[in-house]
């Protein structure tokens, strides 16, 4: 193969290669990256159904209940303007309580409530997640 | 005074650094063929001298800012140790109650300090080609301490400007806040100072090839004095990636050993393109083809590390490394990422004109599999880079998302299945060309084995996800081929780096299949039980035998009793997971308790009790998990092997050519 010919191969199969992986990706993206909810968007938006959601917001006030096989719990999650009922089973992270920050990775139930299958929570006083941080900020600023 | 110190020692390592520069910089215009004929081609012998003489004096330069911010961390170090609550680092970052070893590592485990740890291996790494660089002709190499040094002015500039390490608080606290528990671990001691000599090899790679651009010396003696390097940095980010995955899979207790955390690709994209620059490097090296390609990689591969600096100290995205950032300060490290990256690639672009044309090969040839080898991590690495960024971009749009590990294993999995195939034939394949035919001959065994190993499992296994079960047979056939470069050979008379070669690719091998063990054959048990009462977790029995209080230097625990065995006949072996207290700063931590067996580990994490008198527990049974680190272990060794044996040529042929 001429010097000239194989560069011009190379440079178009490694264009078409990247290009094409990247391409494949992003339209895959579109269904599948979990997008971030707070409660008062579901009001908003609708619900929805059948994909990988983020819901975040602060853990309501005395609705931490667990059940009776030791290892589910539901409570509600509130953002100051809906609320949503969260179903969880597992060991939730060691600074989830209630009145505190939370980020619950699952999916929504056609009757409006939320199967989460991770839990995230504020883990020191100097760390909360950047969206939990930013959704709380939106609502206060909106209540004003 | 300490601390005073140590800042007097970074402004006198910065004014060196743009000493360095400067000096690299006239020198190599001084020594420039152009300069001498537009000067009249006779050169009197006093400025010749004077060139000689400015060309002699870049590498002691370096060698005393390297040593200037050696001190400065030392001291910083010092601080530390002696619990100093006046400087303003300690009394937010550490706690006189600390044990000595969280204090000494504590020193790198917050921003500033961090920062300081980079510019000082920087610095250490610039003085150390300084003194061993012997091989590289002159003005490229004090080209390359030139670039180093304008890269430490950047660092040094961040440092002293925005993120002093040294400040001192007045009134000084009765003591400090403490460090977060999560890094409480030996895994700070070891896991970013190996990071950070990895990133900042290869920005001596990246050193090299800027030096070779401005001095237009781009060849196989260019790749030959680089190699070294990148393998070196190579070999750093490999272990310090294996020793983070193996820190989070124990220390954050979900059981997992890699969650495509936005940190995590921070340190996996740099090794994804230093480990396409070292194999480009070799085809430079051996067979002088590929150059602007190799150049091209050597830019890149230094852009992720400065995107895995900025990403990580930026907190920009969220993440398990979000302690220890400042969003203020990443605007800073954005525009050092700016300025490097684009006057690379502007250097790049102004000089891959004059690189000539390699020598050319086949599609057929060892030559063609690297590049399919490149081609493959260069599409793995842009991915990571698209789905790292994504939800940055996004959320500029107003889009709050994140992509999770689903996504990511979808992606990358297959492709990496694929450059498994490529690394089992391209060692099998001849320089320059080879007949595909013969090439398949000498594969028959391994696809063999990758035949026979998929068809046992469907028929045995049953329900394995698609992923595994390739990713398993693929790891037995790649195993088997990955030792069939030593068939047939004069063991004794084989070089080292084929044996290095021979170790990394069976690494990969044994890390894949420790992956797919972990992803098939992993058995979770989540349960709320009583003292005394039996579960089951895969093959083994375990049982709560108490809760008992512990209290240890600084933090109070309970402390799960749990008696396991295997088997209704096994010898019963004790664990004992903790939920861990900490006053400073006030944290919950969970510490798993894992037992290793030859063939896999079980996994016990403790919850919470839940009220009537039950504790909840998860349990992991994970087959061969072990393999994962191992098979790291195994890349990392194979990367030493390949560099002994580098090394040791290199030096043969210098001393020959010296008796030549």
């Amino acid at each position: 193969m001429k010097a000239k010919h194989q560069r011009l191969t190379l440079v178009l199969l490694a264009i078409g290669a990247v290009g094409g992986a990247s391409l494949l990706a992003l339209s895959a993206l579109k269904d599948q990256a979990a997008f971030f909810y707070a409660p008062g968007d579901v009001k908003k938006d609708g619900l929805p159904i059948g994909r990988a959601v983020r819901l975040g917001g602060m853990v309501a006030d005395h609705s931490i209940q667990r059940l009776a096989d030791g290892v589910s719990m539901r409570f509600v999650v509130t953002d100051g303007v809906a609320t949503v009922p969260v179903a969880f089973k597992g060991i939730a992270p060691d600074l989830f309580r209630e009145k505190s920050g939370v980020v619950a990775e699952g999916s929504f139930n056609p009757d409006g409530s939320f199967t989460a299958t991770n839990l995230l929570a504020k883990h020191d006083e100097k760390y909360m997640p950047p969206e939990i941080a930013g959704k709380m900020h939106e609502t206060k600023t909106l209540q004003q | 005074m300490i601390a005073e110190a140590g800042l007097a020692a970074l402004w006198f390592a910065a004014a060196l650094a743009l000493l360095q520069l400067v000096l690299a910089g006239l020198g190599v215009w001084r020594s420039t063929p152009v300069r001498a004929e537009a000067t009249g081609s006779a050169r009197s012998d006093e400025e010749t001298t004077l060139t000689a003489d400015i060309i002699a004096s870049v590498r002691p330069v370096a060698v005393v800012q390297g040593v200037l911010a050696l001190f400065a961390m030392l001291l910083l170090i010092t601080v530390f140790v002696r619990s100093d609550m006046s400087v303003l680092l300690v009394a937010e970052n550490s706690h006189s109650d600390k044990p000595m070893l969280y204090k000494i590592a504590g020193a790198w485990g917050n921003h500033e300090g961090s920062m300081l740890l980079w510019v000082t291996i920087l610095g250490v790494a610039g003085a150390a080609v300084a003194i061993l660089e012997r091989s590289l002709a002159k003005p490229t190499l004090i080209a390359t301490l030139g670039a180093q040094a304008a890269i430490a002015l950047g660092f040094y500039a961040f440092l002293l400007f925005s993120s002093n390490p040294f400040a001192r608080i007045d009134p000084a606290p009765a003591d400090g806040n403490g460090l977060n528990p999560l890094l409480q671990d030996p895994g700070l001691a070891f896991h970013p100072p190996t990071l950070y000599i990895g990133y900042v090899g290869i920005s001596i790679a990246f050193s090299f090839a800027v030096g070779a651009m401005i001095t237009r010396d781009v060849g196989p003696a260019f790749a030959r004095a680089m190699r070294p390097w990148v393998l070196g940095a190579w070999i750093f980010l490999t272990l310090g990636i294996t020793a983070g995955s193996y820190w989070a899979y124990y220390e954050l207790g979900w059981g997992g050993w890699w969650f495509w955390d936005p940190v995590e690709n921070a340190s996996l994209m740099p090794w994804l393109a230093a480990t396409a620059l070292l194999h480009s490097v070799s085809v430079l090296a051996t067979r002088d083809g590929l150059r602007a390609w190799t150049l091209m990689l050597a830019v890149v591969a230094f852009s992720m590390s400065m995107i895995g600096t900025f990403l990580v100290r930026s907190g920009i995205l969220t993440s398990v490394h979000a302690f220890a950032v400042d969003p203020t300060r990443g605007s800073f490290i954005l525009a050092l990422l700016a300025i490097y990256i684009g006057g690379a690639l502007l250097l790049f672009a102004l000089r891959v004109g004059t690189v000539k044309q390699g020598n050319t090969f086949d599609a057929v040839s060892r030559e063609g599999a690297l590049i399919v080898n490149n081609l493959l991590l260069s599409v793995i690495l842009a991915l990571v880079l698209l789905f790292t960024l994504y939800p940055i971009v996004a959320a500029g749009f107003g889009t709050q998302l994140s992509i999770g590990k689903p996504f990511f294993d979808k992606f990358i999995g297959p492709i990496a299945l694929a450059l498994g195939v490529v690394m089992a034939v391209g060692p099998m394949v001849r320089w320059r060309r080879d007949d595909p035919g013969v090439v398949l001959g000498r594969m028959t065994v391994p696809v063999a084995m990758t035949g026979f190993a998929l068809v046992a499992l469907v028929a045995l296994g049953g329900g394995i996800a698609w992923l595994p079960l390739f990713g398993l047979a693929l790891a037995i056939g790649l195993a088997v081929a990955s030792v069939l470069p030593l068939w047939g050979r004069n063991w004794r008379r084989t070089p080292l780096f084929t044996y290095g070669m021979v170790v990394a690719h069976l690494g990969i091998a044994v890390s894949l299949a420790g992956m797919a063990c972990d992803a098939a054959f992993t058995q979770e048990t989540l349960v709320a039980v009583r003292v005394g009462e039996p579960y089951r977790a895969g093959p083994f029995t375990v049982t709560l035998d108490g809760i008992k209080p512990v209290v240890g230097p600084n933090w109070s625990a309970l402390e799960a009793r749990l008696s396991a065995r295997r088997g209704a006949d096994g010898a019963v072996f004790y664990l004992r997971p903790q939920s861990r207290f900490f006053a400073n700063p006030v944290t919950v931590t969970s510490e798993s308790a894992i037992a290793t067996r030859w063939d896999g580990q079980l996994y016990t994490v403790l919850g919470e009790p839940d009220g009537t008198g039950r504790w909840q527990l998860r349990l992991w049974w994970k087959p061969f998990v072990t393999l994962i680190w191992f098979g790291g272990a195994l890349v990392a060794l194979g990367g030493a092997l390949s560099l002994l044996g580098r090394l040791r040529r290199e030096r043969r042929v210098r001393v020959r050519e010296a008796y030549a």
